[in-house]
């Protein structure tokens, strides 16, 4: 497990379409030909590289290996619909304040420049066109609620792999239900 | 074909309903019990953490659904129609046994003073702040009786604050957690008396079902094993072994019907395939819980009550209140999750009354079990909100963190109020409830006080930094699964909806039994004192029943 995270994201998004597109595209909730649901292929690069400076791999993994672009894509097509106009307005405005400031799209800065711009989102002051239309704060608030659920919630909403932020903190997974047995076994006989 | 006559119907099955349904058909009375949501099971509750109710940002377990939109007014007066997990919904649990199926479970007796707000502390300026037409003497035995009957465990003897009891609580505290070891000795060492909090869930077997098995999804989920009490697994199934109730889950009430005279005649409602039905009845009880209570009473219009029953004077919905929650998490060097359920255990009163510069109080206690994502969320001062440092601070305070907070007994306020949106209408065609309002400055003092009571018990326990919490949002009023106050009780018909028999002032058949005959909250979380309020009225209307009618 430790080194298949380190599958780089690149690598994890050319494999996950290469995946789809064997199995035959037509996914619910979106015509485009990529693995997803709603993103479209510059989406998800652009948006797996953000969730990665938010939850970054290091001796655990990062948020887009433990499926944090899956798990947001997912909730746009369920609870989050709402949020759909958001996330196509501001992922690429990201993009056109990445082109602005370094002249390339988000997902191919360098890991300082990324976090500069992130910083530069959660305090409003990126520039573009788009934050005129949406407050960047506020995207980027979604982003980072967004990215935790996914990385710290429950796997059957497409995030968190193998549990592996709950492995991370220490917990047992699959969880225990229950402690009265290990911890207290003579209050359970009682 | 039309439904045969009973002799009641009761609107709602939480703790409330489910209360006086059992009584009144233990009583001889045929009684229909209707319920909006469904009967569920633990088996169809998944301990999901991203979806239950009380952290529903993929949605609620429990509903209400999609289905049922309201409107929130805020501050600028801008309204917004939201759904049932928005934050400002005031949302509680639409099923068998309401909010008891999911609930933490305190199970607090209010104190005598929180009867006598107005007598102890005066008239206070902005509020309808008011004493209670009933004292906790009246209302005494009716919390034993619930603490017996549903089942109460715990061990309050410490608390030398709390009002008398006749008979100690049925079951034993659980053992205590490690939160609980940590936070006495401290405690103690401050003066506080600190005391295992009193819980409607089995610590042995009792009333035959088992003894909590410390699971850590408890607050929030519904429980697996039945250890923990609602009226679900307690009262409602007593009603139907009666034969004198039938429950009929998944009934939207549309209105109370009146008839030509202005005495109540029975209920309208939706049944499950959507086809409108009138159950005709004796008396109607109305125990939907603060917001749906006041809403299904300003829905039931006639040319003798054009403005709603009950809503004579302008009382039906006002005063909607729940608590101004208030506390602190704190970082530890050492760990402290135990991940032993239900994690809440410990508490204290010594900060519910005479406190300096402000009226009233409440109670601290710790927190329940906490997901990964709710640390991951916590925000505030000095707590690395994403990047690696983020990452690193999950790993190290993740199993070292505590949190103590409690529910801060708010002011009623006449303009924090739930109306019918004349606009907004729900899945059935029915006006929806809209709520507006604000709070008054003596919830913000108290949460500060409060606040600081926090903080100070986390750092004499070790506690290397402490996060305060500011979640009192001014901009409109609490509610939630604490919600209250919207039907207020009272002598006097111009200042209060029900008498102190929880009797529609207006009407000799129609009553509201649940938390919204509440002149205040308490500062403790209400659950037990709906379900003795339900006892207590439920024996008055019995005693007075006669045939088909009750006695004036």
């Amino acid at each position: 497990m430790q080194s298949s995270f380190r599958l780089n994201r690149r690598a994890f998004l050319q494999a996950a379409l290469a995946a789809t597109a064997a199995a035959g595209t037509g996914v619910a909730c979106s015509r485009n030909q990529t693995p997803w649901r709603f993103f479209r292929l510059d989406e998800a690069r652009c948006l797996a590289a953000i969730c990665d400076q938010i939850v970054p791999q290091d001796q655990d993994a990062g948020a887009s290996w433990a499926g944090v672009v899956n798990f947001i894509d997912r909730q746009l097509c369920g609870p989050y619909e709402s949020l759909k106009t958001t996330y196509r307005q501001g992922l690429a405005g990201v993009d056109e304040s990445s082109r602005a400031v370094y002249g390339n799209v988000f997902a191919d800065l360098d890991s300082f420049q990324e976090i500069d711009l992130l910083q530069k989102l959660e305090q409003g002051k990126a520039s573009g066109d788009v934050w005129k239309q949406i407050s960047s704060s506020e995207f980027f608030g979604h982003l980072v609620d967004h990215t935790m659920q996914g990385y710290y919630g429950d796997p059957r909403h497409g995030g968190n792999r193998e549990g592996v932020s709950w492995k991370m903190l220490g917990l047992p997974y699959p969880p225990i239900r229950g402690r009265i047995r290990i911890d207290h076994p003579e209050d359970w006989r009682r | 074909m039309g439904l045969k006559h009973v002799n009641a119907v009761v609107v709602g099955s939480g703790a409330g309903g489910g209360i006086v349904a059992k009584e009144l058909a233990s009583a001889g009375l045929r009684v229909v019990l209707l319920e909006r949501g469904k009967w569920y099971t633990a088996f169809d509750d998944r301990k999901d953490d991203l979806r239950n109710q009380r952290t529903c940002v993929l949605g609620n377990s429990f509903g209400p659904d999609e289905r049922n939109p309201r409107v929130y007014a805020d501050a600028s007066g801008q309204e917004h129609v939201i759904p049932s997990n928005h934050w400002a919904y005031s949302n509680n649990a639409a099923c068998v046994g309401g909010g008891t199926l999911s609930y933490g479970a305190m199970a607090w007796r209010f104190m005598e003073d929180d009867f006598r707000l107005r007598s102890k502390y005066g008239t206070v300026a902005g509020s309808t702040l008011d004493d209670w037409p009933i004292t906790y003497r009246d209302l005494e035995p009716y919390y034993e009786k619930a603490e017996w009957e549903i089942g109460v465990s715990g061990d309050d003897s410490n608390n030398v604050f709390r009002a008398p009891r006749r008979r100690p609580l049925p079951m034993p505290a659980l053992p205590p957690n490690r939160d609980f070891q940590v936070l006495e000795p401290a405690a103690k060492r401050m003066g506080l008396h600190p005391f295992h909090i009193p819980m409607l869930r089995n610590s042995i077997p009792y009333n035959g079902r088992g003894a909590c098995m410390r699971c850590r999804w408890c607050v929030g989920y519904a429980c697996e094993v039945s250890a923990k009490c609602g009226t679900q697994n307690t009262s409602i199934p007593k009603a139907i072994e009666t034969g004198n109730c039938e429950l009929r889950a998944e009934c939207i009430a549309r209105e109370v019907m009146t008839d030509e005279r202005g005495r109540v005649r029975g209920v309208a409602y939706y049944d499950g395939g959507g086809k409108l039905r009138e159950q005709t009845s004796d008396l109607v009880v109305v125990s939907c819980s603060a917001v749906e209570s006041a809403r299904l009473l300003l829905n039931s219009k006639s040319p003798l009550f054009p403005n709603g029953l009950g809503n004579r004077y302008d009382w039906v919905g006002r005063n909607l209140q729940g608590h101004s929650y208030t506390g602190a998490a704190g970082l530890f060097e050492q760990e402290t999750y135990d991940d032993l359920g239900p994690g809440a255990s410990i508490a204290i009163c010594d900060f519910n009354h005479n406190n300096p510069g402000f009226v009233a109080g409440g109670l601290l206690a710790n927190e329940f079990l906490r997901s990964p994502y709710q640390i991951a969320a916590l925000g505030g001062e000095g707590v690395p909100r994403w990047g690696a440092a983020h990452k690193d601070f999950m790993r190290r305070y993740f199993k070292r963190n505590m949190t103590v907070m409690g529910p801060m007994q708010e002011m009623p306020l006449f303009d924090s109020r739930v109306q019918v949106d004349p606009k907004v209408k729900d899945a059935w065609g029915i006006p929806v409830a809209r709520i507006s309002g604000k709070h008054h400055e003596n919830d913000l003092k108290g949460t500060e006080y409060m606040r600081s009571k926090a903080e100070a018990w986390l750092k004499e326990a070790g506690a290397i930094k402490t996060i305060p919490f500011h979640w009192t949002y001014l901009g409109i009023p609490s509610g939630g699964q604490h919600q209250a106050g919207t039907c207020r009780m009272g002598n006097d018909p111009q200042t209060s909806v029900v008498d102190k028999s929880c009797r529609v002032h207006d009407s000799d058949n129609l009553y509201v039994i649940d938390g919204s005959v509440h002149p205040n909250n308490g500062g403790f979380n209400p659950v037990l004192t709906i379900m003795a309020i339900a006892y207590y009225a439920s024996e008055n209307l019995v005693n007075t029943w006669k045939g088909t009618h009750a006695r004036g």
